[in-house]
């Protein structure tokens, strides 16, 4: 698998914290492989929208990376609930369906992002760069205010 | 079957099969099925419901499902590896039909995907007068694949439609 610059957190430089959740075990070891070429750390798994919630609140990572279909509560509906409880989280939906409606959805419920399955590595690293970034970009246009 | 809903199933299983593989796939046969579904190797069902509603499963044999697990992980993956094998044409199934699921719903059809689930018994159920069943067989370097195709215009929702758009006239 190619290798990537290591994109790190901003305020402390340390690798970006990860929670990945998928209802498939597979994806899962997939998008983590690819994000530790990204120098990131995986630090929470889950297969569902309602483990997804009390793994956040556990482990606060930087980046969800959140499948939509999934058993119980869906990846949308899980996205919300989280960000409604921290405005800050940041989570990428990654999903094989991907049309408009299902993506507006998602945005407009608090997702960063959006990545459709197949996931290609460079796709996903300049999503993760993007979304990173997105956050120090804006504390420094604040903190000019 | 319509047309319509049969061609992003084939643009999906070429687009996703051929980046897996990194080489052509072509279409062997495509027939319509009279009889139960009879189980190739493993294979995975995903059930559709809304305007469209169905069922299509995807079917690799043991040696192609092994190989594809494989192309997926990145990795080699042992065909006696049976855990992982049954993850991989799950997952494959969910990337094929998501992305014809995508298209379909991007043309103003609208229903929902119920997430993959292996399809262990040995036949299917039966085509009916509404649900007929198309299989594809696809042919890749890695070996033979299956689609299994059982999809209907949902006949209720299409009836309140007209109901609405009568309405609305």
């Amino acid at each position: 698998m190619e290798k990537f610059a290591p994109v790190t957190r901003s305020e402390d430089g340390q690798p970006v914290r990860y929670l990945i959740v998928d209802d498939s075990v597979f994806a899962r070891k997939n998008l983590a492989r690819m994000v530790e070429t990204f120098g990131g750390q995986v630090i929470g798994e889950a297969g569902d929208g309602v483990s997804a919630i009390s793994e956040y609140e556990r482990l606060t990572p930087d980046i969800v990376l959140m499948d939509i279909t999934m058993p119980q509560t869906e990846g949308i509906e899980a996205a919300e609930k989280i960000v409604r409880d921290h405005p800050t989280a940041r989570i990428v939906m990654v999903s094989s369906v991907g049309y408009q409606e299902n993506i507006v959805a998602a945005l407009q419920r608090g997702a960063r992002h959006f990545v459709q399955k197949p996931v290609k590595a460079e796709v996903l690293y300049e999503v993760i760069k993007y979304v990173m970034r997105d956050d120090s970009a804006a504390q420094g246009a604040g903190a000019g205010v | 079957m319509r047309m319509e809903l049969i061609q992003p199933f084939i643009n999906s299983a070429d687009a996703v099969l051929a980046e897996l593989l990194e080489s052509p796939v072509a279409i062997e046969k495509l027939t319509m099925e009279e009889e139960a579904y009879r189980r190739q190797g493993i294979a995975a069902e995903v059930c559709l419901s809304g305007e469209i509603e169905g069922r299509i499963i995807f079917d690799a044999d043991r040696a192609a499902a092994a190989q594809l697990a494989s192309r997926l992980a990145g990795a080699e993956v042992s065909a006696t590896d049976e855990e992982s094998v049954r993850e991989a044409v799950c997952e494959l199934a969910n990337q094929i039909i998501g992305n014809a699921v995508t298209t379909l719903n991007d043309q103003g059809f609208h229903f929902h995907v119920r997430p993959p689930a292996l399809h262990t018994s040995e036949q299917g159920s039966k085509s009916s007068e509404d649900t007929e069943a198309l299989v594809m067989g696809f042919n890749t370097s890695s070996g033979n694949l299956f689609m299994n195709m059982a999809l209907r215009y949902h006949r209720r929702r299409a009836s309140e439609r007209a109901v609405v758009a009568g309405h609305n006239s």
